[in-house]
């Protein structure tokens, strides 16, 4: 051996690559599609010099289904569900956008009880969707147990969701002109309370777990740092967007549905890195949960839908003693209602981001055109531009503090 | 009140500030639900996306959006959408073009536009002059043709399956269990351009097959060409007179 050694001492050229100074070249890795922090089907090809990844070309499509296909066979009524089906982790949100897009084209007034419980239901799946995101973003990086707890709170909401519409997570609840029903007094008695006890001490609990971590901030601190004209130039938004301490929100912005009745801060990062991504959407659900003691204290009674029977359908009640009732019922739920030709563009702040819906109607009883933009396909679109340079294992936490779900980056 | 959509407020005067900006590239100027859409000219789209973003301040690219529209001889439009953060502001910035003709790219504009012009181009076929990477995106490893087409099926046209046999998956062509239902809204009161099935008849002014009318109308001049009334044998009418 130490001859070897000895003979290799003078070996230094790389023409002669029988020994010494042999070329080696880059490794090429596939990420995913089945690995599980890659949280869905995502597949990133890598090269790697050593640990340190040199290129990223994330694969997406693994996922697609058409939506927007089959959104221009369906009714309006009927495309809603698939919004649902895009972010399942946070399906009002993607609802939202669709909703506001159908009615500004037929220029339909909402009641307000409606734009309150859109508000009110919006933000009950930011903190749905959030926990999902910061529990996995931990577990990502090494932890279990905040997971868990923050599982518990997900869970909570999932159960609220369910009481209000009937389904867990696709509860296709929002509709053009208002909500589908209107929640029981004790559903919301219930949420205030959870507002006040469980969620804050679950949710502060296991981030004082997370926030002041050392494994934690070695792992997030400093990792991923996207400056302000960077992330305006890859086209970021939300919390990748305030993260770059950009404070920009829709909510505050361009307020749709009473969010300019409402009083709530914008957090910002400071360092831009992923950690403060992460803290952008720890302090979102405590901004959450205050919109929602809000809407809770200020939500009039009165209808939940709009009372244009030309778009919104009848009572069940109504329509048994009145036939021009159940001639509406029919016709809404066969022929659906045609909206006037043009075309909007509306985005709203959805948990991950902007997430916009641009819709072109012929004036027919089916959208022309529904394109879906996604929050995650710009993010995604980074990882590149994020990567270069980084270590392997930074993979993990630059993809949780993207916030990605392939159901809408897929579409 | 009206809806409540996000409230976007136009900037006074921000219509001429663009027309003004653009010159000769813009070709119309539409607004329409209190959003703005400029139509440019093909060729002056990467100029007109530098002179929107550096002197007008749309900072950020949010989506390119293709839409068909088969009966017109450009049947391609790309839909830009633009957000400026310190205005407060969204524009549609538009472009049409044919299956043949590219579209300059502005991924030296905004690195953003790399896969939303990928898109643009895997779903309507799309190409865009510049884009150095542009692959298909969202459909499958060796998909053919361009799925968002309002000509392409929404079935598509081939259907893969795991083979047991052959211990992979295996592509074959579509086949319908059930066959394809498209039903259409148009009221036949409102203007229907189709014969319904089984209306054929209704809708011919004269029917060719029925006879020429007659130039006098017949009449039944005596009772026994009718058939009714009393026998008109003339045996039987002596008779009846006799018994009389």
């Amino acid at each position: 051996m130490s001859d070897y050694l000895e003979k290799m001492d003078h070996v230094t050229d790389a023409a002669d690559p029988a020994y010494g100074d042999t070329e080696i070249q880059n490794y090429t890795i596939n990420f995913g599609p089945q690995h599980p922090a890659a949280h869905g089907v995502l597949r990133l090809v890598m090269e790697l010099d050593g640990e340190i990844v040199e290129r990223c070309d994330p694969h997406v499509g693994l996922l697609h289904r058409g939506t927007e296909k089959l959104i221009e066979y369906k009714t309006y009524m009927q495309a809603l569900p698939y919004f649902d089906r895009l972010d399942y982790c946070s399906p009002l949100g993607m609802e939202h956008s669709y909703v506001l897009a159908v009615e500004k084209l037929l220029n339909l007034e909402v009641p307000l009880r409606a734009q309150y419980l859109r508000v009110f239901f919006a933000e009950l799946t930011r903190i749905c969707n959030h926990m999902l995101n910061l529990g996995s973003h931990v577990m990502d990086v090494g932890a279990m147990t905040p997971n868990l707890w923050l599982f518990e709170i997900r869970e909570d909401c999932l159960n609220f969701f369910e009481r209000a519409s009937g389904a867990r997570m696709h509860s296709a609840y929002f509709r053009p002109g208002g909500v589908h029903q209107d929640v029981p007094l004790k559903l919301l008695t219930d949420i205030a309370e959870w507002l006040d006890t469980r969620l804050p001490r679950l949710f502060e609990d296991a981030m004082s777990l997370v926030v002041d971590n050392r494994i934690f901030k070695q792992r997030n601190v400093d990792i991923a740092i996207v400056g302000k004209e960077d992330a305006l130039k890859w086209g970021f938004s939300g919390p990748m967007l305030r993260g770059s301490g950009i404070a920009w929100d829709v909510r505050k912005a361009q307020p749709y549905d009473v969010y300019d009745r409402m009083d709530f801060d914008v957090p910002v990062g400071t360092a831009y890195d992923c950690y403060d991504r992460f803290m952008v959407r720890v302090e979102e659900v405590r901004q959450s949960a205050r919109i929602m003691k809000q809407c809770l204290n200020e939500m009039p009674e009165g209808p939940i839908a709009s009372f244009d029977r030309k778009v919104s359908p009848p009572k069940r009640g109504e329509m048994k003693r009145s036939m021009e009732a159940l001639i509406h019922h029919f016709k809404l739920y066969t022929e659906g209602f045609h909206v006037p030709a043009g075309e909007v563009y509306v985005a709203t702040e959805s948990p991950k981001g902007e997430f916009g819906v641009y819709l072109v109607s012929d004036g027919s009883n089916k959208p022309y055109r529904c394109k879906i933009r996604p929050t995650a396909f710009s993010h995604l679109q980074a990882m590149d531009f994020l990567m270069k340079g980084h270590m392997l294992a930074d993979t993990t936490a630059v993809l949780g503090a993207m916030d990605i779900v392939f159901g809408e980056c897929d579409r | 009140m009206g809806h409540s959509a996000p409230k976007i407020v136009n900037p006074e005067g921000i219509a001429e500030e663009i027309g003004a900006l653009l010159g000769s590239m813009l070709i119309e100027t539409i607004d329409h639900a209190d959003e703005l859409t400029f139509i440019v000219a093909r060729d002056d789209l990467a100029n007109a996306m530098i002179a929107l973003r550096d002197m007008a301040h749309y900072q950020q690219l949010m989506e390119v959006a293709g839409v068909d529209y088969p009966e017109r001889p450009e049947r391609f439009e790309v839909a830009y959408h633009l957000l400026s953060v310190t205005r407060n502001h969204r524009i549609r910035v538009k472009v049409s073009t044919d299956e043949d003709t590219p579209v300059p790219t502005v991924t030296h504009l905004w690195p953003v536009a790399g896969w939303l012009e990928r898109e643009v181009f895997d779903m309507y076929g799309v190409v865009f002059d510049g884009n150095t990477d542009l692959r298909r995106i969202l459909t499958d490893y060796g998909f053919k043709g361009h799925p968002q087409r309002k000509d392409f099926p929404l079935t598509g046209y081939v259907e893969l399956r795991y083979s047991e046999e052959d211990k992979r998956v295996v592509y074959e062509p579509v086949k319908l269990a059930q066959d394809f239902r498209s039903f259409d809204f148009m009221s036949p009161w409102e203007g229907a351009q189709y014969v319904l099935p089984g209306d054929e008849k209704a809708a011919a002014p004269a029917a060719p097959a029925a006879p020429a009318a007659a130039s006098t109308p017949k009449v039944t001049e005596k009772k026994g060409v009718s058939g009714a009334g009393e026998p008109t044998d003339s045996a039987a009418n002596k008779k009846s007179e006799d018994k009389a």
